[in-house]
């Protein structure tokens, strides 16, 4: 098991910036999550990267807990440093009523199609992206294709099957 | 000491023979492939090509890279809904006369593919002369396909070949593959509310509206 250490430090610096930055971490298989209120994303993004030197987005994805759960939808970003090699998890719980998030696309450039493909693929809003349209999918498709209550064939008549 | 000297003495200057016969024979003797792999297949089709196969015993080895001097489509390989309108342009821009080979079980079925990403069956886009079983199929099959699509070439007529271009290119509006428009997430949310009638909500959202 890796030595978390130095990555929990990382969770105390963000502590000390704002205590509530930090809603919950968690520090499993020497990876260390931590579970930023949506409102703040955009503000502990800015601090890991300028000041802590995250100037990496190794990763920007979502994922979809199941239409019974509440909040329904994780953004997780996942950040490395290329300076002190250090990786950290960040995740943002987004409810299904209101899925939307502040976009990082200001922060890190490459946020801007892996944010496309969160919304293409589960729906997520990303507030403030320049240009949120589908990018994988085709521009017609009917909802949003990694949603767990999506029939595997789509839905009538885009299915042709 | 070729087979023209036998001929020059053995034959008359001038010869009649059906006009269907000698043209489908120049025809079915240089099928001329798009080169177009959309997935595995399409590692059996450069097999099929190479020397161990060697299409061109059957005429059928010059793969064109434009699909303006080409004679058939291979399909080899499963065909994404994205990929399909390219794939009918492709097909619109052969000059006829043209087939298509329906090269493998995700081409001609859609395959293990029974989901949304996937057209079930390339001919629900383009016309399909020969289709070809196999995940993926072996060269000698596809090769057996080429043979099976010169027969039906024998067996066509001239007067058969006329333009039906525009009639296909009518037809050729598939669901899930109308041209890319332009929209950002609001816009494409308003949009879908009001011009996709047919749309069915899904689970959740029925759930909660009622």
């Amino acid at each position: 098991m890796a030595d978390t250490t130095v990555l929990l430090e990382y969770v105390e610096k963000l502590k000390a910036q704002n205590a509530a930055w930090v809603a919950d971490f968690k520090d499993a298989r020497g990876e260390v999550s931590v579970y930023v209120p949506r409102e703040f994303v955009g503000d502990a993004c800015r601090f890991l990267k300028f000041e802590q030197n995250f100037d990496m987005l190794a990763d920007l994805c979502g994922t979809d807990r199941g239409p019974e759960e509440d909040p329904r939808f994780e953004v997780l970003y996942h950040l490395f440093s290329t300076t002190h090699h250090n990786r950290i998890r960040l995740k943002v719980l987004l409810s299904e009523d209101a899925p939307n998030v502040e976009t990082v696309t200001s922060i890190w450039k490459t946020a801007d199609w892996h944010e496309r493909e969160t919304y293409d693929m589960f729906g997520v809003i990303f507030d403030g992206h320049p240009d949120l349209r589908r990018i994988l999918l085709p521009s017609d498709f009917d909802g949003h294709a990694l949603r767990k209550d999506y029939p595997l064939r789509g839905y009538e008549p885009y299915s042709l099957s | 000491m070729g087979l023209e000297n036998t001929l020059f003495e053995s034959l008359p200057d001038v010869i009649t023979v059906k006009l269907d016969a000698v043209v489908n024979w120049a025809r079915k003797s240089s099928l001329w492939p798009a080169t177009f792999g959309l997935a595995c297949c399409a590692i059996e089709m450069m097999n099929t090509v190479s020397s161990r196969n060697d299409l061109s015993r059957f005429g059928a080895e010059t793969f064109r890279a434009s699909p303006r001097q080409a004679d058939v489509m291979i399909v080899s390989g499963r065909v994404s809904r994205k990929m399909a309108p390219v794939l009918r342009r492709i097909y619109d821009q052969m000059p006829e006369p043209k087939w298509v080979i329906s090269m493998g079980a995700c081409a001609t079925s859609g395959g293990v593919f029974d989901n949304y990403a996937i057209v079930q069956g390339v001919d629900k886009i383009v016309p399909v002369d020969v289709y070809v079983p196999g995940c993926p199929p072996r060269p000698e099959m596809l090769v057996h396909a080429i043979m099976m699509l010169q027969e039906k070439v024998m067996k066509e007529s001239v007067k058969d070949r006329r333009d039906t271009y525009e009639e296909e290119s009518r037809q050729s509006i598939v669901p899930g593959t109308l041209p890319v428009t332009e929209g950002t997430a609001l816009e494409e949310k308003s949009k879908t509310a009001t011009s996709r009638p047919y749309t069915i909500p899904s689970r959740h959202e029925r759930r909660r509206s009622s």
